[in-house]
């Protein structure tokens, strides 16, 4: 459905989009994943043709972006980073216009706004005038009008952004329901998102492609399953992390012990098995016999994070780990069950 | 050409709907009252006077209250003009909805077509509020309406490029003061050019006298219609839709 050939956008001095090459099938919902100022807004900017490329090539639906932008524009729906409401418009009068400009006309176009009031839950707001709605509502409205065309393509910059949990809860579910109509390309610095809504994900950062490849895929990819985090108490107050460490390496079929963190008499440790060894009962028994107490044992589910954090290095991932450990907060987000 | 529309209507709806529209025929009506009382009265003072020394003074209508009265009409249009023209893009480069138009299927020049008739239009309303008032003269007087019709068009062509120029100033920023300030200093300068013709006839100051509106204004404001002073306008337009374009085009490659 898109196809990126070593698109690269510079600017007078350095490159905001760097020879990015990528696939986009259709019904795919893909992840534009980086820290601020990657390129994500850039790279899809070229796609709705806003910007054009300062070389390479894409194309949306077979139509280049330089070469056929109007047929490129008919078959894309885009929600910019805000959403580009006027502010004077009711939403049905605004609706309307954005069906027009579109193409859409009488019947059909009565038919769509009805359509994408309902489906993006903004009938209640349907004759209000946009300045006035609060954010959530603009952030739906703005969707409503990316799709209200029917397009193809959906390309959404940053949907959740400034959202407050419930309403980031709301988009996602959202941006998962219109995926079986529309080819969706989304971006954000917000790892969970990714896990949560995509299929596909696009890892870019400071205008390079650093990966792209299923979310299943990467997080196998980025390491073995077979780590286990522990955490262990000392019964009198007291624990010396390093002699628990020593003894955790004993346990037989242990390859590796990280020491993670430690709090008051508590300590984690991730621990690596050799592969096929069941080594969490030989776990539990070494460190309840040695004194201490087993507070926690679980499967560490590698994160997204912690893979960004790898393939980007820990430079670019400062600002995103601190954008995560935000949305984490929310009890909805699932990224705490690392 | 339907999206030229459906841009218009948009554009005159947001005039309409916010205070721009309402705040500006008010204020030109009120101005344009003031003169056109003053005018009538001035006109009807020296009637009588005329009167009274016998009726040697020759009295015409067209000739001493419409014509000053259309002069200070398009000097108004001067003032207004800034106004009007000065939030086509620089309000939607702020707000951001210019990603919307420019990633809608519609092509550059529909858009600023839309633009720009939305902006004639306005203009043309307040040119009803003016003609309200001529309708007192040819129900109390006599004038001759066909200079005055000729006078209209002036007005609208003059505007027209006017407002041309102050859209593709607008697209230069996204602050709605500058592009504001901007327009209305360029059509200041358009306007007083043409006073270096009064003391210079040296080939610049024809050349500048040339550039001013109000030497291609006059002829209307009599009632003539002459194809050069036509052309001057309509080439202005053109020239200013063009800049339109272009710049738009430049905004791409640049942001």
């Amino acid at each position: 459905m898109i196809t990126v050939q070593e698109l690269t956008k510079r600017y007078a001095r350095n490159a905001a989009v760097d020879h990015i090459s990528f696939n986009v099938n259709k019904g795919q919902i893909v992840g534009f994943l980086g820290p601020n100022g990657a390129g994500k807004t850039t790279t899809m900017r070229m796609l709705t043709c806003f910007l054009p490329p300062t070389s390479g090539t894409a194309s949306v639906a077979g139509f280049d972006v330089l070469e056929n932008p109007l047929e490129v524009k008919r078959r894309i729906g885009y929600l910019p980073e805000t959403p580009p409401l006027y502010p004077e418009m009711r939403a049905t009068e605004y609706l309307a216009f954005v069906g027009k400009l579109k193409g859409l006309r009488g019947p059909e176009l009565a038919k769509r706004i009805e359509y994408v009031l309902d489906r993006c839950a903004i009938a209640d707001v349907k004759d209000k005038v946009l300045g006035k709605l609060s954010k959530g509502y603009r952030q739906r409205v703005g969707l409503a009008q990316a799709i209200i065309h029917n397009p193809d393509v959906l390309i959404l910059d940053e949907p959740t952004a400034g959202l407050d949990p419930k309403q980031i809860n709301e988009t996602r579910e959202l941006i998962k329901d219109l995926a079986g109509e529309h080819t969706i390309i989304l971006s954000t610095h917000i790892l969970p998102e990714v896990e949560q809504t995509c299929q596909q994900v696009i890892i870019i950062a400071k205008g390079k492609l650093v990966a792209t490849d299923s979310v299943d895929n990467l997080q196998n990819r980025a390491r073995g399953a077979g780590s286990v985090l522990v955490e262990v108490a000392g019964r009198n107050g007291t624990l010396d992390p390093t002699t628990v460490l020593q003894r955790l390496e004993q346990v037989p079929g242990v390859s590796r012990v990280l020491f993670k963190r430690s709090h008051a008499a508590r300590s984690t440790f991730e621990v690596e098995g050799q592969t096929d060894r069941a080594i969490r009962g030989d776990l539990a028994r070494a460190i309840v016999e040695s004194g201490w107490d087993l507070n926690e044992l679980r499967t560490a589910a590698v994160s997204l994070e912690e893979i960004f954090l790898q393939l980007t290095g820990a430079d670019a991932a400062t600002e995103i780990s601190a954008k995560s450990a935000e949305i984490e907060q929310e009890p909805a987000a699932k990224g705490s069950n690392r | 050409m339907r999206n030229i529309w459906v841009i218009c209507r948009k554009e005159l709806r947001s005039y309409f709907v916010s205070p721009i529209a309402y705040l500006l025929l008010g204020m030109f009506a009120i101005v344009f009252g003031f003169f056109f009382w003053n005018a009538v009265g001035y006109f009807v003072f020296a009637g009588m006077e005329a009167q009274m020394r016998g009726g040697m003074y020759p009295m015409n209508l067209n000739e001493q209250v419409v014509r000053p009265l259309i002069s200070n009409v398009s000097v108004i249009g001067l003032f207004l003009i800034p106004m009007i023209t000065m939030r086509l893009f620089a309000e939607e480069k702020r707000s951001g909805t210019i990603e919307l138009l420019a990633t809608s299927p519609v092509r550059d020049y529909e858009i600023i077509l839309g633009k720009w008739l939305a902006a004639l239009t306005l203009y043309s309303c307040m040119l009803l509020v003016t003609a309200l008032n001529f309708v007192w003269l040819f129900r109390y007087g006599n004038p001759d309406w066909k200079p005055l019709l000729i006078a209209y068009l002036g007005l609208l062509l003059q505007a027209g490029a006017l407002l041309a120029i102050g859209e593709f100033i607008s697209t230069l920023t996204r602050n709605q003061i500058i592009a504001g300030a901007l327009t209305f200093g360029v059509c200041l300068l358009l306007w007083v050019l043409e006073w270096v013709s009064d003391y210079d006839s040296t080939p610049w100051a024809r050349v500048m006298a040339y550039l001013s509106v109000l030497t291609h204004f006059e002829s209307f404001a009599k009632g003539l219609l002459t194809v050069k002073d036509a052309t001057f306008f309509v080439t202005a337009i053109f020239l200013g839709l063009f800049l339109t374009a272009r710049s738009l085009e430049s905004l791409r490659w640049r942001s």
